[in-house]
Formats: structure tokens, C-alpha cells, sequence
């Protein structure tokens, strides 16, 4: 399966349809580098080689909404096409960039232009021949106005794209574009069967064909979809013979109908990984893998708030809050804190920059310093007259969200600040909270792209409605270090710039950056094959099997 | 037949009070329904929005609006669902409302071949141990919250006993089965839920037809009957019991709403892609044609209820179709 | 007036009716007095001590973030009561308000307004109440309110019924022929006759409202936290069953009690009150 790069924006909105799943969706989130612990019994029996058959049942809470993925935004739609589409490029699974359809590329001196060299011997699910024309069309498709896609960003700068012949694609940007390489991962579509056509209204939204190991089977609304492997696969014919996705709204539903062996593989929660999944039987009938997701959550300060534009008084509530105890707590250990908008365990993260560990007495110090002093002794804090009151807001459907912003506002209670939490349904959330800039700190996460650019947060022009700096953070020196990051192509270099962006944000703490989940999927024991690695477990999905004698369905075509 | 045009005839108000009431609760949301795609989409430029507005006839005044969905309503066109699928809502309204009519159904069929002898039972042998007992089961039945006892019921049948399908409405191999196996495919996937449905319902029903029973027990001609010397049996079962029947009669159609809205719940606990499961999706995602489409059809649902109640009735007690 | 010797002495041989009314005057009392019977806050957080079964210092045991979960369930109970009486309050009211115009005028009135409750009957009302509280945001006082506007139907039209049947009624004839106003015949005549069945229907209301504010907790949508329901506790307990049983079966029986409680007093009461049902 091929990695696409995760846009932030799309994770929100990811965030958002799949309501509270984000401890869940494990196979196909992309995880991170370092650190990935499995909980497996080392295969019990030793079994003859890998063998085709079978069938892997998934479990998702929520039902795909369309099957192109140009089109769709929602995780369960994302993990199917995942198995349907390739893209041009992909993360391998240390997290390099390496070909999928495109055997090689070069970059030109200047940056500007790449040159793709395509697989030759790839066939679409139809048997139609995968060519140049392929990435003309889904380029043209991804930049089109008319197309309602969410993923149009990187495409835009491209200046021009050239077929040079059936398997030389050129493309050439207006100036360099460190991302671009890694936006090349998009599923690539289906000329022959698209061109020319409304792709809204395409029978493939229902009905795709794609270039990937896995070709569409059916699709049961609401209930199921099952996909079946592609003989033809030009990386080989996958082993396990289909793998269908069942489509169960309630967690513990979910649950049960695991213990009932009648799914094969879910993301867990917390607590079912620590509490309920450690007796001997589940041991024996399934394997649990961890991996920090590529995720954070964390507390934004809404900046036009008066309470909030005091530098002090954000390092304060940061320092006030005890982060390790939301770990401990809401995640039972399963998370790391972290102190920077990137994951822990990558390249990218900068373990060095200023740090505001849980000291109470500190913050309150601060607060002082900042003019924030209990005067009337009634245990609220008061600056000018005004106690120190907010709101944090935060979005319905996702417990863990929920009750960090229980345990912080117990936190902050303790140094003087008095905190009501208010949860929201997602849409008006958005609409009249976020949008409207009508809040005071709100609890959200956002997702971590493989690739650093994170231009679409942090800079200053992007705190228009509905755009995503939503907190108004403003820094002329950010602005400037994202711009150079995302025009530098050496990797060394780039790291640079995102290493004094780090320290300058953890200096403002325009969030207090709360933590970074492990995601949790346990799948049935009888599935071989299975290797860990810093991008997760889902990379060598076509190579997962089940040895001959365990096989438990029979594919009928 | 008269009959049966006149009381078609004063549905149409109805429903056109039901379209207002739909197109009303659409109206309370905050924002309008391009939000969900707008909104945090960098891409997004105001002129951007104005065309989605306009494509979806958002920048008209109401009445206008109203009058368009009225209009494509009345030839079943509810529109194009706002989800990033954009399937007409009628498809989607059409492939999921089988399995809902067929629980409601079935669960309602259980409610009455249960509460009625129950109800029976318990007024004629009123403050009797069967009685009580009866009761109580009945309000228990009413008082456990649905999601609790449906969730405890998978544990016992499902995991513990092994004996019941947890969830779904069919098995995996649904399709390899011969016709007779399909069946009781289903309806082994179906026991919980319509239990865990009709449970609930047995209450009122029993308690309506107990005291039925009590009052028509007490009237003139089962004195006389008793009188005659008529045995006790027949008194019950061939005199009282006919007449205390008529009456619930008309339950069944106002038994439809509380039956249906129950769908939500039970559907999406045990996974079964119904109407109910689908609503509280739109709901979530503001994709108004499909609520708008299914508040329409699930109280028009009701409409049919009644009328095959009042038909059901007229059958029953011909003085009514004499009196019209 | 309905308050008379006969009707209480009535009621309070009707063993069910009483049952229903001691669940429902113990209810009350661990309501109001949640303060003094609560042995701990009901948000205090103790993350070392999550999901511990019940002991003696946690009386029915802990829940995900530690806190006490007898202290939760008895607070709940306030919010849970309230939530039922807010809610049948509006709806009497609506209830009462339209039933009366419609049953003392008549006429075109009466016409529009059980059209509309034709009308509203229809709609499964479960859904409803969904998609208001989700479109305008599940407060608990916007719970309330939605819960009342969908549910007021039963009463509009057994008030409007009594009105008919006693607005025919002498003292009530009389009242008209000595030229009283019409409030007067309504609020002093005629409503408080008409008062028993309202009675039973909002006692059996409040059952109601505690049960769809569950329904709606399940869904995500009820008594948003830190604000403890019985239909919150419950839904978060769910997904915990099998590690935890005390974090779903004490809020799931407080519910079960207290909904039959009320279900017991209601159809106590209206059997007692039913002449039609006196041996």
C-alpha cells in the first residue's frame, strides 16, 4: 500500500467525518519513524511459506462515501482507495521516498523541473495499459475549479505538465517546491475511463478501477465492501485473496464482534489495549502492534483574546498543565508528550528547544509577574478587575479530547483560573466557534504531514475565515522560515529552517502542545508476515499471508 | 371506496403541513449547508462559495425555496445528497428502507401477538399474581434504555453463548445460500434487534388493551351474556374480547413514529444500515436533502399507518362505514 | 377540583401508585440533597485509581478519569430529574395552552390546531429531536426545550377532549349565561376539571424525556461533560462493559428505577382516576 502524503487540512477533515476515530483507522494512518513496539506471540507454529488465500475482515466505524480518490476526504474511504490506487511516488517504510508507478525520476539543477520515468509493465484493473496519459489526466483533474477536491494545493504550483512519451512525464514548477516530490503519491486515475467526463458524476465514484493490488468487488451501503486481489499486480499478485471492510457504527459493537472472531483487525483504544486485550486468549487468537500515529492534539489560544497576548501568561498555563497526567491518565501511557508541531520520533523534530515542564508554583509566579494575582482571595485570579475565566472548546465524538480538557481544567483550577468546557458538534463547531473566531482556547488536533511545510497554520495571512490559522498567530520570522523550508530541497538545509521555527514557536507557545497518541491495531494471529517498521505495519500489506493449514475462508469468485 | 378517497383526500394537508415542518427544522441550522465543504479549505475563495450557494439555490429567498422542494418533492425528487458521495437521495433513501420496514413490521407483529393476550389475561384476572408479574415485566421492558440491553443481550447471546450473530442483518456468505437458508439467515440476525424493538413497545400496547378489556368486561351486554348462563370462556373470548380488539386497532398507526425513531438506536448499535442509521449520519454530516427527504417519508410512513388502521377499522366495526 | 378526599384515598389504595410514588419521593430527596449524600465532588479526578471496582471508599466503584461513581449517579439524578421536568413542563404547557383554545372555541381554531397536532404526530419524534439538538447544539437547556416542543401533542388533545366534554356541563353553561369572560371560564372552570389526565400524562412524560435523553447521550448528543446524566455515564460505561460492569449497570438501573417509577405512579394514578376500571 502506498503512502500518501497527508495534507493537514485533510486530516482535520478526516478528523471531523470519521467522528471520534481518531484512536482508531490504524492500518492505513501513516505512522512514524522509531519506536514501534509489538505485543505478538512469535508465530507459534512454524508454518510452510506464504501461500495465497484467505480473506482479511476489517472493521470501520463509518462507511465509505466515494471511492476516487480525488474526490474523497473521509479515512474510510482513504483506506480502501489505498488498496485500489497506486500513486506516482510513495514512503517506503523507514519513510524515504521511492517510486510506485514511476520507476525514476530527476530533478533538474534548478529545482524547477522533475522528470518522471513510468513503470512499463503496469495494467489497470480493466487491462488496459497504465500510461503518461494517466498523469496528464489527474493532474488536469486535480487543478480543475470545477473538481471539489481538497487536495487541489500542491498541484496549483505546478506551472506546466508535459507528456515527452507514453511512460516521460515532465513537470516544471514556477520556483522550487520542497513538497513536491512527496505530492506525487495522489492516486493516480484512469484516463480511458474519465476523460472528458463530469467526474462528479462518474459510475467509477461506486465502481472504481485502479492500478493497485486490490480491484474493486462489491459495495454494500452501509453494511460492507469487499475488494479482491489483482493477479495482474505489477508488484506481484497479492496473497491474501480479499479483503473486506465491515461497517460497524458503535466501538463496542466492534469489540465484540473481535472477541467473536468475526473481525480480523481494528484500531483499539487505551483502554482496550492496556485493559482488555491482555488475557491470555486474546494472546493467543491476536497480535497488538503500537506506533506513535502521525497525529498531535493540543490547546490553542485564541491571540486577539486579551488574556492570551501576554507571551507569560501562554508559557504559564502551559507550564500549568500536566501534560504527563493527560498521558498517563487519558491514554494510559499510550502517547508522548510533546513540546513541537512535529512528531517526536522523526527527523524533523527539534528535541532542543525551550521546554515548559508541569511546575505550578512557577506559572502561578508568572501569572503574577504578567499582573494575574488573586486579590480577593476567593481563588480566582484578577487582572484589571477581570477574574481569569475562559472557555475551552472542543469538537463531540472524541472522548480522549473530552477528558484531557477535563483533567486541564482541574489543572488550571489549581493555579487560579477558572475553566468551563463546552463540547460542539463538529459543524457548528466549525461554523460558529472557529470560524467565527468566536472562541477562547479550543482542544484540536492536527495532523502531522510526512512532509514539514506547515505554511497553511502558522502564517500570518493565512487567519482568514475559515482558513487554518484560526488562533492569529503572527510572526514575520515564521512566515519567512516556512517560505525558505519549503523552497529548500537539501534536506540538511531545510531542517535548518524548521529547527529555529520549532524554537520560535515553543517560545510563544501560541498552543500548549498537549500530545502525540499511539495508534493500536490488533489483527488476528493467523496473518503472517506482518513487520513493524517506522512508518508502521500497513507498508507491505501485499505481502501479509496465511499459511495454508490456518486459512479460515475459501474465496468463492 | 368513498371512504377510502375521502380519507386519502385529508391526508394532503397533512403532509403539506409535514413538508413545512421538515423544511423548518432545515431552516434552524446555523450556517447554511455549504459549510461542511468550505469550510477550513484553503481552497475556498468567497467566489467560490457563492457558486456553491447558487448551485444549490441558497440564494433565494425561502418561500422560493420551499416551493422548488415542494415541487420536485411531489414527483419523489428530493435532491442530490450534500455528502461527498452527491447519490440522489431517493437511492439512498430506497436501498435502506427495506430493512427498516421489515424490523418495524416484524418487531410490531411480536407487539401485538404478546401484549394483546397479556393485556387480556391481565384484566381478566385483574390484581392476580399474573397480573403484577406481567406489569412489571412490561414496564421493564419500557424503562431499560435500548443501547443498554441491546449491548448486554450481544454479550450473553452473542459472545458468551455463541448462539446469535452480533451485528449485521446477514451473514458473509449471504449470497452462496439457497433461498430458505437466506431467510433464516436474516432472521437469525434479526432476533436481537426486533426483540430489543418490540420489547420496549410491549408496555403500552398491553396496558391499553388491559384496560380495554376492564371496561368492556363491565358493560351491560357481558352482564347479560354472564346472565344467560353463558360459560366464561365464551364470554371472554367471543364477546368481550372482539370488542376491546377494536380500539387498538388504531394504535397501529400512531405506534409508527415511536417505532421508527426507535430505529436510530437499535440500527446503529447492531450495525444494520437502515433509515434510522442513515438520518442520524445526515444529521451529523448537515446533508439536509437526505434529512429533509427522510423526515418527509418517515412521517408519510405514519400517513400510510393510519389510513391502513382507519381501513383495518372500518373492516372491523362496519357502523363506521355506515355512519360515512 | 381533582385533589378531593376520594381521588387520594383512591390513589393511595392503588398499591402500584404508591410503589411508583416512593421511587419517585426518594428520588427527589437524593436530587436535593446531593450535596450532603454525595461522599465525594462528583468531578473530582484521581488518575491513579481509574475503573476500580466497588469498595468501601468507592461505594460503586470508579470510572475512566477516577471519579466516584456513586457521587456522579447521585448528582446525576438532578440532572437527569430536571432534564424530565423541564421538558414535561413545556410540553404541559404547550399542551394545555392549545388543547384548551382549541377544545373552548372550536371552529376553525380547533381545526388548525389539531391539524397541527395531526401533523406533528407523524413525524417519529425521535428524529426530530435529533436533528434540532444537533443543528442547534445539545445544551442541556436546549435538550430541555426540544424535548418539551416535540412531545405535547397527548396533552393538547386530552385537554382539548375534557374541554368538550365539560364545557357542556351546567356549572360551566351557567358561567357563560351570567356573562363571565372567557379566562375566567378557563382557568377557573374548566382547567382545573380537566387536570387529572394531564396529570398522569406528564407524570408518564417525565419517564419519557429521561429515556430520550439517553437515547441522545448514546448518540453523542445528550448532557455534554463535565455535567454528569445517567444517559452520559451510561453511554461511556458501554464501551467499558466487559472490564468495568459497575460503570454501566448502577447508572442503567438508576434509569431503569427511576423510569418505572415514574411509569408506575403515572398508570397507577390513571387507574384509579378511571371510573370505567373501579371494581
Amino acid at each position: 500500500m502506498a503512502y500518501k502524503k497527508t495534507l493537514l487540512i485533510v486530516t482535520l477533515i478526516l478528523l471531523a467525518v470519521c467522528l471520534g476515530c481518531n484512536e482508531k483507522s490504524a492500518e492505513t494512518s501513516p505512522a512514524g519513524e522509531g519506536n514501534i513496539a509489538t505485543e505478538s506471540n512469535p508465530s507459534s507454529v512454524t508454518m510452510s511459506g506464504p501461500s495465497y488465500g484467505d480473506m482479511l475482515i476489517n472493521g470501520s466505524i463509518g462507511d465509505a462515501s466515494v471511492l476516487l480518490p480525488v474526490l474523497a476526504s473521509d479515512s474510510a474511504s482513504g483506506e480502501i482507495n489505498n488498496l485500489i490506487y497506486n500513486g506516482l511516488v510513495k514512503y517506503d517504510k523507514d519513510i524515504n521516498l521511492v517510486g510506485e508507478l514511476a520507476e525514476k525520476w530527476d530533478v533538474s539543477e534548478d529545482k524547477l523541473k522533475i522528470r518522471f520515468f513510468l513503470k512499463k509493465d503496469v495494467k489497470w484493473h480493466d487491462g488496459k495499459p497504465f500510461t503518461a496519459k494517466d498523469i496528464e489526466y489527474t493532474y488536469k483533474v486535480y487543478v480543475d475549479p470545477k473538481t471539489p477536491t481538497a487536495y487541489s494545493t500542491d498541484f496549483l504550483k505546478v506551472k506546466e505538465l508535459h507528456v515527452i512519451d507514453d511512460y516521460t512525464v515532465k513537470v516544471v514548477y514556477d520556483k522550487p517546491y520542497a513538497p513536491a516530490l512527496g505530492s506525487w503519491g495522489q492516486g493516480i486515475l484512469p484516463s480511458h475511463l474519465l476523460e472528458g467526463k463530469d467526474i462528479t458524476e462518474s459510475p467509477l465514484k461506486r465502481n472504481p478501477v485502479g492500478t493497485g493490488p486490490y480491484k474493486f468487488g462489491e459495495w454494500v451501503t452501509g453494511e460492507k465492501i469487499t475488494v479482491n486481489s489483482f493477479h495482474d499486480y505489477f508488484e506481484g499478485r497479492p496473497y491474501i485473496d480479499r479483503v473486506m471492510t465491515r461497517i460497524i457504527p458503535d466501538l463496542a459493537t466492534m469489540f465484540l464482534e473481535l472477541k467473536a472472531l468475526s473481525i480480523d483487525q481494528m484500531g483499539l483504544t487505551p483502554l482496550q489495549y492496556v485493559r482488555q486485550t491482555n488475557t491470555k486468549w486474546f494472546n493467543d487468537n491476536f497480535n497488538k502492534y503500537k506506533y506513535l500515529g502521525f497525529g498531535y492534539s493540543y490547546l490553542g489560544y485564541n491571540l486577539q483574546d486579551w488574556k492570551f497576548k501576554d507571551r507569560r501568561v501562554r508559557q504559564a498555563l502551559t507550564m500549568a498543565i500536566d501534560r504527563e497526567s493527560i498521558v498517563q491518565g487519558v491514554l494510559l501511557g499510550l502517547g508522548a508528550v510533546t513540546d513541537t508541531p512535529y512528531k517526536p520520533d522523526t527527523y524533523w523534530y527539534n528535541q532542543n528547544v525551550k521546554k515548559f515542564p508541569y511546575d505550578p508554583e512557577k506559572a502561578k509566579q508568572m501569572l503574577a509577574e504578567a499582573g494575574w494575582k488573586d486579590t480577593n482571595n476567593e481563588g480566582v485570579l484578577v487582572k484589571d478587575g477581570k477574574p481569569f475565566e475562559f472557555t475551552i472548546i472542543t469538537n463531540h465524538g472524541n472522548d480522549i479530547r473530552k477528558n484531557a480538557a477535563i483533567i486541564i481544567q482541574r489543572d488550571l483550577k489549581k493555579v487560579g483560573i477558572k475553566v468551563s468546557i463546552r463540547v460542539i458538534e463538529w459543524a457548528a463547531f466549525l461554523k460558529n466557534f472557529i470560524n467565527k473566531r468566536n472562541f477562547e482556547a479550543c482542544l484540536l488536533g492536527w495532523g502531522i504531514g510526512i512532509d514539514p511545510s506547515q505554511i497553511d497554520i502558522w502564517n500570518s495571512k493565512k487567519t482568514g475565515e475559515s482558513e487554518l490559522n484560526f488562533i492569529n498567530y503572527q510572526n514575520p520570522e515564521v512566515d519567512k522560515l516556512l517560505d525558505l523550508g519549503a523552497s529548500t530541497y537539501d534536506r540538511e538545509e531545510r531542517k535548518k529552517y524548521y529547527d529555529k521555527f520549532q524554537e520560535i514557536i515553543a517560545e510563544d507557545q501560541p498552543y500548549t502542545f498537549l500530545f502525540v497518541q499511539y495508534a493500536l491495531p490488533i489483527i488476528n494471529s493467523r496473518f503472517h508476515g506482518i513487520e513493524p517498521a517506522p512508518i508502521g505495519i500497513g507498508y507491505n500489506f501485499t505481502k501479509w499471508y496465511v499459511p495454508k493449514p490456518l486459512q479460515k475462508y475459501t474465496i468463492q469468485p | 371506496m368513498r371512504f377510502l378517497v375521502k380519507r386519502i383526500a385529508l391526508m394532503i394537508p397533512t403532509l403539506i403541513g409535514i413538508t413545512i415542518i421538515s423544511f423548518t427544522v432545515m431552516k434552524m441550522a446555523p450556517g447554511d449547508p455549504t459549510s461542511l465543504m468550505t469550510d477550513l479549505n484553503p481552497n475556498m475563495n468567497e467566489e467560490a462559495v457563492k457558486r456553491i450557494r447558487a448551485h444549490y439555490g441558497l440564494d433565494q429567498p425561502w418561500s422560493i425555496q420551499y416551493f422548488k422542494w415542494l415541487r420536485n418533492m411531489a414527483v419523489l425528487d428530493f435532491g442530490r445528497s450534500f455528502a461527498p458521495d452527491n447519490r440522489p437521495v431517493i437511492d439512498k433513501i430506497a436501498e435502506r428502507i427495506p430493512i427498516t420496514l421489515l424490523i418495524n413490521i416484524l418487531s410490531m407483529v411480536l407487539i401485538f401477538s404478546v401484549a394483546i393476550p397479556i393485556g387480556v389475561m391481565s384484566a381478566v384476572k385483574q390484581d392476580s399474581m399474573f397480573d403484577r408479574v406481567s406489569s412489571l415485566i412490561v414496564f421493564i421492558g419500557f424503562a431499560i434504555p435500548t443501547f443498554w440491553l441491546a449491548l448486554l443481550m450481544m454479550i450473553l447471546f452473542g459472545v458468551k453463548l455463541d448462539w446469535l450473530p452480533i451485528s449485521g442483518f446477514r451473514s458473509l456468505n449471504y449470497s452462496h445460500l439457497s433461498s430458505v437458508g437466506r431467510i433464516l439467515d436474516i432472521g437469525k440476525h434479526l432476533i436481537m434487534p426486533i426483540f430489543v424493538s418490540a420489547f420496549g413497545g410491549l408496555a403500552g400496547m398491553s396496558r391499553y388493551m388491559r384496560s380495554n378489556m376492564l371496561e368492556v368486561i363491565r358493560q351491560d351486554y357481558i352482564t347479560t351474556a354472564r346472565a344467560k348462563g353463558l360459560d366464561e370462556r365464551t364470554v371472554i373470548f367471543k364477546h368481550a374480547f372482539r370488542n376491546a380488539l377494536l380500539p387498538v386497532i388504531t394504535i397501529l398507526g400512531l405506534s409508527v413514529p415511536g417505532l421508527i425513531g426507535g430505529s436510530v438506536i437499535f440500527e446503529t448499535i447492531f450495525a444494520i444500515p437502515g433509515m434510522g442509521q442513515l438520518f442520524y449520519q445526515s444529521v451529523m454530516m448537515r446533508d439536509y436533502p437526505t434529512i429533509m427527504g427522510i423526515l418527509v417519508i418517515g412521517a408519510a410512513l405514519t400517513l400510510v399507518g393510519n389510513l391502513l388502521a382507519d381501513l383495518l377499522y372500518s373492516w372491523a366495526d362496519p357502523r363506521i362505514r355506515v355512519s360515512d | 377540583m381533582f385533589l378531593n378526599e376520594d381521588f387520594v384515598k383512591r390513589i393511595r389504595r392503588n398499591r402500584m401508585a404508591m410503589a411508583g410514588l416512593g421511587i419517585v419521593a426518594i428520588l427527589f430527596c437524593v436530587a436535593i440533597s446531593a450535596n450532603q449524600l454525595a461522599p465525594y465532588p462528583p468531578s473530582r479526578i484521581d488518575t491513579a485509581n481509574i475503573l476500580a471496582p466497588p469498595t468501601w471508599k468507592h461505594l460503586l466503584g470508579t470510572d475512566v478519569l477516577g471519579r466516584d461513581v456513586l457521587s456522579r449517579i447521585i448528582y446525576g439524578a438532578g440532572v437527569s430529574l430536571s432534564v424530565g421536568f423541564v421538558a414535561v413542563g413545556i410540553s404541559t404547557l404547550i399542551g394545555m395552552i392549545l388543547g384548551a383554545l382549541s377544545g373552548y372555541y372550536s371552529g376553525l381554531i380547533d381545526r388548525i390546531v389539531m391539524r397541527f397536532v395531526d401533523v406533528m404526530l407523524c413525524f417519529p419524534s425521535f428524529f426530530l429531536i435529533l436533528a434540532v439538538i444537533a443543528f442547534v447544539g445539545p445544551s442541556i437547556w436546549n435538550i430541555m426545550i426540544v424535548i418539551g416542543v416535540t412531545s405535547w401533542m397527548g396533552v393538547a388533545r386530552l385537554v382539548r377532549a375534557e374541554f368538550l366534554s365539560i364545557r357542556e356541563r351546567d356549572f360551566v353553561q351557567a358561567a357563560i349565561s351570567q356573562g363571565a369572560s372567557d379566562a375566567r371560564i378557563i382557568f377557573l372552570h374548566i382547567l382545573p376539571n380537566a387536570m387529572a389526565p394531564v396529570l398522569v400524562a406528564a407524570t408518564l412524560g417525565i419517564a419519557s424525556a429521561v429515556l430520550i435523553e439517553s437515547g441522545l447521550s448514546f448518540l453523542g448528543i445528550g448532557v455534554q461533560p463535565p455535567d454528569p446524566s445517567w444517559g452520559n455515564m451510561l453511554t461511556e460505561g458501554k464501551d467499558n462493559i466487559e472490564i468495568a460492569w459497575w460503570l454501566s449497570l448502577f447508572p442503567g438501573m438508576a434509569i431503569l428505577i427511576t423510569v418505572m417509577g415514574y411509569n408506575m405512579l403515572g398508570e397507577g394514578i390513571r387507574d384509579s382516576l378511571d371510573p370505567r376500571l373501579r371494581r
